[in-house]
Protein backbone atom coordinates (compact mmCIF):
# COMPACT_ATOMS: atom_id res chain seq x y z
CA UNK A 1 0.00 0.00 0.00
CA UNK A 2 3.18 2.21 1.02
CA UNK A 3 4.05 1.94 -2.74
CA UNK A 4 0.96 2.78 -4.24
CA UNK A 5 0.96 5.48 -1.92
CA UNK A 6 4.42 6.66 -3.38
CA UNK A 7 3.53 6.21 -6.87
CA UNK A 8 0.42 7.98 -6.63
CA UNK A 9 2.28 11.06 -5.26
CA UNK A 10 5.01 11.20 -7.74
CA UNK A 11 3.12 11.23 -10.52
CA UNK A 12 0.51 13.09 -9.56
CA UNK A 13 3.11 15.58 -8.82
CA UNK A 14 5.14 15.01 -11.94
CA UNK A 15 1.87 15.65 -14.17
CA UNK A 16 1.67 18.98 -12.78
CA UNK A 17 5.28 19.72 -14.63
CA UNK A 18 4.24 18.73 -18.24
CA UNK A 19 3.93 22.66 -19.12
CA UNK A 20 4.68 22.40 -23.34
CA UNK A 21 4.86 18.23 -23.32
CA UNK A 22 5.78 15.69 -21.05
CA UNK A 23 9.60 16.00 -21.59
CA UNK A 24 9.19 18.91 -19.44
CA UNK A 25 9.01 16.66 -16.65
CA UNK A 26 11.78 14.28 -17.16
CA UNK A 27 14.29 15.74 -15.56
CA UNK A 28 12.39 15.42 -12.00
CA UNK A 29 10.94 12.20 -13.68
CA UNK A 30 14.70 11.31 -13.33
CA UNK A 31 15.21 12.55 -10.03
CA UNK A 32 12.35 11.12 -8.39
CA UNK A 33 12.25 7.37 -10.04
CA UNK A 34 15.76 6.91 -10.30
CA UNK A 35 17.56 8.87 -7.46
CA UNK A 36 15.18 9.01 -4.75
CA UNK A 37 13.04 5.58 -4.70
CA UNK A 38 15.49 3.76 -6.85
CA UNK A 39 12.47 2.13 -8.62
CA UNK A 40 14.74 1.84 -11.36
CA UNK A 41 18.03 2.36 -12.77
CA UNK A 42 18.57 5.38 -15.39
CA UNK A 43 19.43 2.81 -18.19
CA UNK A 44 16.32 1.42 -18.36
CA UNK A 45 13.89 4.44 -17.90
CA UNK A 46 15.47 5.68 -20.40
CA UNK A 47 14.74 2.36 -22.48
CA UNK A 48 10.72 2.59 -21.62
CA UNK A 49 10.89 6.40 -22.20
CA UNK A 50 12.00 5.55 -25.73
CA UNK A 51 9.61 2.82 -26.13
CA UNK A 52 6.95 5.26 -25.37
CA UNK A 53 7.82 7.45 -27.86
CA UNK A 54 7.28 4.60 -30.26
CA UNK A 55 4.22 3.56 -28.72
CA UNK A 56 0.64 5.38 -30.69
CA UNK A 57 -1.02 7.53 -28.06
CA UNK A 58 -0.14 10.15 -25.84
CA UNK A 59 4.00 10.08 -25.54
CA UNK A 60 4.43 9.70 -21.60
CA UNK A 61 2.20 6.11 -21.32
CA UNK A 62 5.66 4.81 -20.10
CA UNK A 63 4.50 6.16 -16.93
CA UNK A 64 2.52 2.76 -16.94
CA UNK A 65 5.72 0.73 -17.66
CA UNK A 66 7.02 2.50 -14.43
CA UNK A 67 4.29 1.86 -12.00
CA UNK A 68 4.30 -1.88 -13.47
CA UNK A 69 7.58 -2.26 -12.48
CA UNK A 70 7.08 -1.22 -8.84
CA UNK A 71 4.02 -2.84 -7.80
CA UNK A 72 2.66 -4.72 -10.97
CA UNK A 73 -1.04 -3.96 -12.64
CA UNK A 74 -2.25 -2.03 -9.61
CA UNK A 75 0.95 0.31 -9.42
CA UNK A 76 0.22 0.51 -14.06
CA UNK A 77 -3.03 1.57 -13.05
CA UNK A 78 -2.33 3.78 -10.13
CA UNK A 79 0.88 5.40 -11.87
CA UNK A 80 -2.05 6.36 -14.73
CA UNK A 81 -4.52 7.49 -13.20
CA UNK A 82 -2.30 9.87 -10.74
CA UNK A 83 -0.47 10.92 -14.18
CA UNK A 84 -3.58 12.23 -15.51
CA UNK A 85 -6.11 12.74 -13.61
CA UNK A 86 -5.25 16.01 -11.68
CA UNK A 87 -4.14 18.35 -14.98
CA UNK A 88 -7.25 16.56 -16.67
CA UNK A 89 -9.35 18.01 -14.24
CA UNK A 90 -7.41 21.30 -14.92
CA UNK A 91 -7.44 20.98 -18.53
CA UNK A 92 -11.31 20.57 -18.00
CA UNK A 93 -11.82 23.56 -15.79
CA UNK A 94 -9.46 26.53 -17.20
CA UNK A 95 -10.69 25.01 -21.10
CA UNK A 96 -14.39 26.63 -20.04
CA UNK A 97 -13.02 29.14 -18.49
CA UNK A 98 -10.53 30.16 -20.85
CA UNK A 99 -13.16 30.49 -23.95
CA UNK A 100 -14.47 33.65 -21.82
CA UNK A 101 -11.09 35.03 -21.41
CA UNK A 102 -10.62 35.15 -25.03
CA UNK A 103 -9.40 39.16 -24.78
CA UNK A 104 -8.12 39.23 -21.54
CA UNK A 105 -4.77 41.22 -22.13
CA UNK A 106 -2.41 38.97 -19.89
CA UNK A 107 -3.43 35.97 -22.11
CA UNK A 108 -0.77 36.58 -24.77
CA UNK A 109 1.28 37.35 -22.20
CA UNK A 110 1.09 34.22 -20.55
CA UNK A 111 1.26 31.95 -23.64
CA UNK A 112 4.50 33.27 -25.13
CA UNK A 113 6.22 33.50 -21.25
CA UNK A 114 5.20 30.00 -20.27
CA UNK A 115 6.16 29.20 -24.11
CA UNK A 116 10.10 30.01 -23.98
CA UNK A 117 10.15 28.50 -20.38
CA UNK A 118 8.89 25.18 -21.53
CA UNK A 119 11.26 24.79 -24.47
CA UNK A 120 13.78 25.11 -21.81
CA UNK A 121 12.88 22.55 -19.89
CA UNK A 122 12.59 20.27 -22.69
CA UNK A 123 16.20 21.36 -23.55
CA UNK A 124 17.12 20.45 -20.14
CA UNK A 125 15.12 17.09 -20.36
CA UNK A 126 16.99 16.61 -23.82
CA UNK A 127 20.43 17.09 -21.84
CA UNK A 128 20.34 15.14 -18.89
CA UNK A 129 18.86 12.46 -21.57
CA UNK A 130 21.99 12.55 -23.79
CA UNK A 131 24.08 12.48 -20.30
CA UNK A 132 22.32 8.80 -20.14
CA UNK A 133 22.06 7.78 -24.22
CA UNK A 134 25.69 8.82 -25.76
CA UNK A 135 27.92 7.34 -24.30
CA UNK A 136 29.47 6.08 -28.15
CA UNK A 137 30.31 7.85 -31.12
CA UNK A 138 27.81 4.99 -32.47
CA UNK A 139 24.86 6.48 -30.10
CA UNK A 140 25.97 10.38 -30.87
CA UNK A 141 25.88 9.31 -34.94
CA UNK A 142 22.21 8.02 -34.73
CA UNK A 143 20.98 10.95 -32.14
CA UNK A 144 22.48 14.03 -35.24
CA UNK A 145 21.22 11.21 -38.03
CA UNK A 146 17.70 11.07 -36.81
CA UNK A 147 17.77 14.87 -35.64
CA UNK A 148 18.33 15.71 -39.42
CA UNK A 149 16.45 13.16 -41.29
CA UNK A 150 13.05 14.36 -38.84
CA UNK A 151 14.00 18.35 -39.61
CA UNK A 152 14.17 17.66 -43.27
CA UNK A 153 11.68 15.59 -43.97
CA UNK A 154 8.12 14.74 -43.08
CA UNK A 155 8.56 10.72 -42.25
CA UNK A 156 6.92 8.92 -39.69
CA UNK A 157 9.08 9.12 -36.38
CA UNK A 158 8.57 5.62 -35.76
CA UNK A 159 10.85 4.47 -38.58
CA UNK A 160 13.69 6.30 -37.89
CA UNK A 161 13.45 4.79 -34.63
CA UNK A 162 13.00 1.28 -34.86
CA UNK A 163 15.93 1.55 -37.66
CA UNK A 164 18.31 3.28 -34.69
CA UNK A 165 17.67 0.19 -32.80
CA UNK A 166 18.58 -2.38 -35.47
CA UNK A 167 21.14 -0.48 -35.97
CA UNK A 168 22.68 -0.66 -32.50
CA UNK A 169 21.59 -4.04 -32.62
CA UNK A 170 23.76 -4.86 -35.40
CA UNK A 171 26.47 -3.07 -34.45
CA UNK A 172 26.16 -5.17 -31.09
CA UNK A 173 27.31 -8.57 -32.95
CA UNK A 174 29.68 -7.12 -35.35
CA UNK B 1 -23.31 20.11 -20.65
CA UNK B 2 -25.11 21.51 -23.35
CA UNK B 3 -23.62 24.72 -24.94
CA UNK B 4 -25.53 25.80 -28.34
CA UNK B 5 -22.10 27.74 -29.17
CA UNK B 6 -20.46 25.03 -29.20
CA UNK B 7 -22.24 24.10 -32.92
CA UNK B 8 -19.45 22.23 -35.15
CA UNK B 9 -20.33 21.62 -38.87
CA UNK B 10 -21.25 18.18 -38.43
CA UNK B 11 -24.50 17.07 -36.61
CA UNK B 12 -23.29 16.18 -32.02
CA UNK B 13 -21.88 12.68 -32.73
CA UNK B 14 -22.78 9.96 -29.96
CA UNK B 15 -20.92 9.36 -27.26
CA UNK B 16 -19.93 5.83 -28.49
CA UNK B 17 -18.56 7.65 -31.71
CA UNK B 18 -16.96 10.42 -29.79
CA UNK B 19 -14.85 7.19 -27.76
CA UNK B 20 -14.30 4.91 -31.01
CA UNK B 21 -12.84 7.70 -32.96
CA UNK B 22 -10.16 8.57 -29.75
CA UNK B 23 -9.49 5.03 -29.69
CA UNK B 24 -8.61 4.78 -33.30
CA UNK B 25 -6.25 7.71 -33.04
CA UNK B 26 -5.03 6.30 -29.81
CA UNK B 27 -4.19 2.90 -31.46
CA UNK B 28 -2.86 4.84 -34.60
CA UNK B 29 -0.66 7.97 -33.98
CA UNK B 30 2.29 5.72 -33.95
CA UNK B 31 5.69 7.49 -33.64
CA UNK B 32 4.98 10.35 -31.24
CA UNK B 33 3.66 12.72 -33.86
CA UNK B 34 0.29 13.15 -32.23
CA UNK B 35 -0.77 16.60 -33.19
CA UNK B 36 -0.57 15.47 -36.97
CA UNK B 37 -2.56 12.58 -36.53
CA UNK B 38 -5.48 15.10 -34.64
CA UNK B 39 -5.74 17.63 -36.97
CA UNK B 40 -6.58 14.07 -39.61
CA UNK B 41 -8.71 12.82 -37.71
CA UNK B 42 -10.89 15.60 -36.19
CA UNK B 43 -10.58 17.96 -38.70
CA UNK B 44 -10.23 16.58 -42.02
CA UNK B 45 -11.79 13.40 -41.46
CA UNK B 46 -14.89 13.55 -38.92
CA UNK B 47 -14.97 17.74 -39.57
CA UNK B 48 -15.90 18.08 -35.98
CA UNK B 49 -13.68 21.58 -35.48
CA UNK B 50 -12.25 24.05 -38.50
CA UNK B 51 -8.63 24.92 -38.39
CA UNK B 52 -8.94 27.88 -36.06
CA UNK B 53 -10.92 26.02 -33.88
CA UNK B 54 -8.21 23.64 -33.60
CA UNK B 55 -5.65 26.00 -33.33
CA UNK B 56 -7.38 27.51 -30.62
CA UNK B 57 -7.35 24.26 -28.70
CA UNK B 58 -4.10 23.45 -29.11
CA UNK B 59 -2.66 26.29 -27.73
CA UNK B 60 -4.27 25.85 -24.51
CA UNK B 61 -3.58 22.41 -24.76
CA UNK B 62 0.21 23.64 -24.72
CA UNK B 63 -0.10 26.10 -22.33
CA UNK B 64 -1.67 24.18 -19.24
CA UNK B 65 0.08 21.61 -17.47
CA UNK B 66 -0.80 17.36 -19.04
CA UNK B 67 0.26 16.13 -22.58
CA UNK B 68 -1.05 17.73 -25.77
CA UNK B 69 -2.71 14.30 -26.92
CA UNK B 70 -4.64 13.90 -23.52
CA UNK B 71 -5.46 17.89 -22.95
CA UNK B 72 -6.64 17.87 -26.83
CA UNK B 73 -9.12 14.76 -26.31
CA UNK B 74 -10.52 16.88 -23.55
CA UNK B 75 -11.12 19.87 -25.06
CA UNK B 76 -12.60 18.26 -27.41
CA UNK B 77 -14.79 15.80 -25.95
CA UNK B 78 -15.91 18.76 -23.72
CA UNK B 79 -16.66 21.00 -26.85
CA UNK B 80 -18.78 17.33 -29.05
CA UNK B 81 -20.68 15.98 -25.93
CA UNK B 82 -19.74 17.68 -22.06
CA UNK B 83 -18.19 16.21 -19.38
CA UNK B 84 -18.93 12.27 -20.56
CA UNK B 85 -17.12 13.28 -24.03
CA UNK B 86 -14.22 14.31 -22.33
CA UNK B 87 -13.95 11.64 -20.04
CA UNK B 88 -14.68 8.86 -22.76
CA UNK B 89 -12.22 10.48 -25.78
CA UNK B 90 -9.32 10.54 -23.13
CA UNK B 91 -9.71 7.22 -22.11
CA UNK B 92 -10.19 6.32 -25.47
CA UNK B 93 -7.00 7.92 -26.51
CA UNK B 94 -5.09 6.56 -23.65
CA UNK B 95 -6.28 2.52 -23.66
CA UNK B 96 -4.34 1.27 -26.35
CA UNK B 97 -0.59 2.69 -25.30
CA UNK B 98 -1.49 2.17 -21.21
CA UNK B 99 -2.15 -1.67 -22.20
CA UNK B 100 0.81 -1.61 -24.64
CA UNK B 101 3.27 -0.04 -22.12
CA UNK B 102 2.62 -2.35 -19.23
CA UNK B 103 2.76 -5.44 -20.95
CA UNK B 104 6.31 -3.92 -21.81
CA UNK B 105 7.40 -3.74 -18.46
CA UNK B 106 6.94 -6.76 -17.88
CA UNK B 107 8.32 -8.55 -21.28
CA UNK B 108 11.38 -6.20 -20.30
CA UNK B 109 11.69 -7.88 -17.35
CA UNK B 110 11.87 -10.90 -19.07
CA UNK B 111 13.86 -10.16 -22.27
CA UNK B 112 15.48 -6.64 -21.17
CA UNK B 113 18.99 -7.76 -19.23
CA UNK B 114 20.15 -9.46 -22.60
CA UNK B 115 22.76 -7.65 -23.81
CA UNK B 116 21.45 -7.53 -27.81
CA UNK B 117 18.13 -6.07 -26.55
CA UNK B 118 19.69 -3.79 -24.37
CA UNK B 119 21.90 -2.39 -27.61
CA UNK B 120 18.52 -2.83 -29.47
CA UNK B 121 16.96 -0.36 -26.64
CA UNK B 122 19.74 2.08 -26.56
CA UNK B 123 19.78 2.75 -30.23
CA UNK B 124 16.36 3.46 -29.76
CA UNK B 125 16.52 5.72 -27.01
CA UNK B 126 19.54 7.48 -29.45
CA UNK B 127 16.70 7.76 -31.83
CA UNK B 128 14.02 9.20 -29.51
CA UNK B 129 16.68 12.33 -28.31
CA UNK B 130 16.68 13.03 -31.96
CA UNK B 131 13.17 12.81 -32.02
CA UNK B 132 13.48 14.74 -28.81
CA UNK B 133 15.74 17.41 -30.27
CA UNK B 134 13.71 18.43 -33.44
CA UNK B 135 10.33 18.67 -31.59
CA UNK B 136 12.25 21.24 -29.25
CA UNK B 137 13.39 23.00 -32.88
CA UNK B 138 10.10 22.92 -33.78
CA UNK B 139 8.60 24.29 -30.78
CA UNK B 140 10.89 26.73 -30.29
CA UNK B 141 10.52 28.19 -33.88
CA UNK B 142 6.77 28.78 -33.38
CA UNK B 143 7.24 30.43 -29.87
CA UNK B 144 10.52 32.26 -29.61
CA UNK B 145 10.19 35.34 -31.07
CA UNK B 146 12.95 37.67 -29.53
CA UNK B 147 16.34 37.35 -28.16
CA UNK B 148 14.58 37.74 -24.41
CA UNK B 149 13.18 34.51 -25.29
CA UNK B 150 16.41 32.88 -25.97
CA UNK B 151 17.61 34.17 -22.78
CA UNK B 152 14.63 32.72 -20.94
CA UNK B 153 15.30 29.18 -22.69
CA UNK B 154 19.03 28.88 -21.65
CA UNK B 155 18.62 30.12 -18.37
CA UNK B 156 15.89 27.54 -17.35
CA UNK B 157 17.79 25.16 -19.11
CA UNK B 158 21.01 26.00 -17.22
CA UNK B 159 19.13 26.27 -14.19
CA UNK B 160 17.66 22.53 -14.62
CA UNK B 161 20.34 20.75 -16.39
CA UNK B 162 23.09 22.31 -15.39
CA UNK B 163 22.94 23.55 -11.83
CA UNK B 164 20.18 20.47 -10.59
CA UNK B 165 17.39 23.12 -9.52
CA UNK B 166 13.94 21.21 -9.49
CA UNK B 167 11.69 22.36 -11.98
CA UNK B 168 9.02 23.65 -9.95
CA UNK B 169 11.39 26.46 -9.16
CA UNK B 170 12.57 26.70 -12.50
CA UNK B 171 9.18 27.14 -13.76
CA UNK B 172 8.00 29.70 -11.47
CA UNK B 173 10.65 31.97 -11.63
CA UNK B 174 11.56 31.63 -14.99
CA UNK B 175 8.09 31.58 -15.55
CA UNK B 176 7.30 35.13 -14.03
CA UNK B 177 9.70 37.03 -15.06
CA UNK B 178 9.07 35.84 -18.74
CA UNK B 179 5.19 36.52 -18.09
CA UNK B 180 6.11 40.22 -16.68
CA UNK B 181 8.44 40.46 -20.01
CA UNK B 182 5.46 39.65 -22.11
CA UNK B 183 3.08 42.07 -19.81
CA UNK B 184 0.40 43.79 -21.83
CA UNK B 185 1.98 47.62 -22.09
CA UNK B 186 -0.61 50.05 -22.44
CA UNK B 187 0.74 51.62 -26.21
CA UNK B 188 2.72 49.66 -28.84
CA UNK B 189 0.99 45.99 -29.45
CA UNK B 190 3.50 44.38 -27.22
Amino acid sequence: MKQLGDIAGVFAYLSLLTVGGGMAAFPELKTLTVDVHHWLTFPTLLHFYSLGQLAPGPNMMMVASIGAVVAGVPGALVALVAFFLPTGLLTFAIGRLWMHLGTWRWRPAIQAGLGSVSVGLVLAGAIIMGRGVLNGVLYVAIAITVFLLLFKSKINPAYPIVSSGLIALGAHYL
Amino acid sequence: MTDPSTTAAEPRPSLAKVFWVFLVLGATSLGGGVVGYLRTGLVVRQRWLDDTAFVELLSISQTLPGLNATNMAILVGDRLRGGWGALLATLGMCLPSAVLMTAAAFAYDIGGDSAASKAFLHGIAAGALGLVLVVMVQLGSRVLKSAADYVFVLATAGAVAGLGISVPYALLAAGAVAIWWHRPRRNGDR
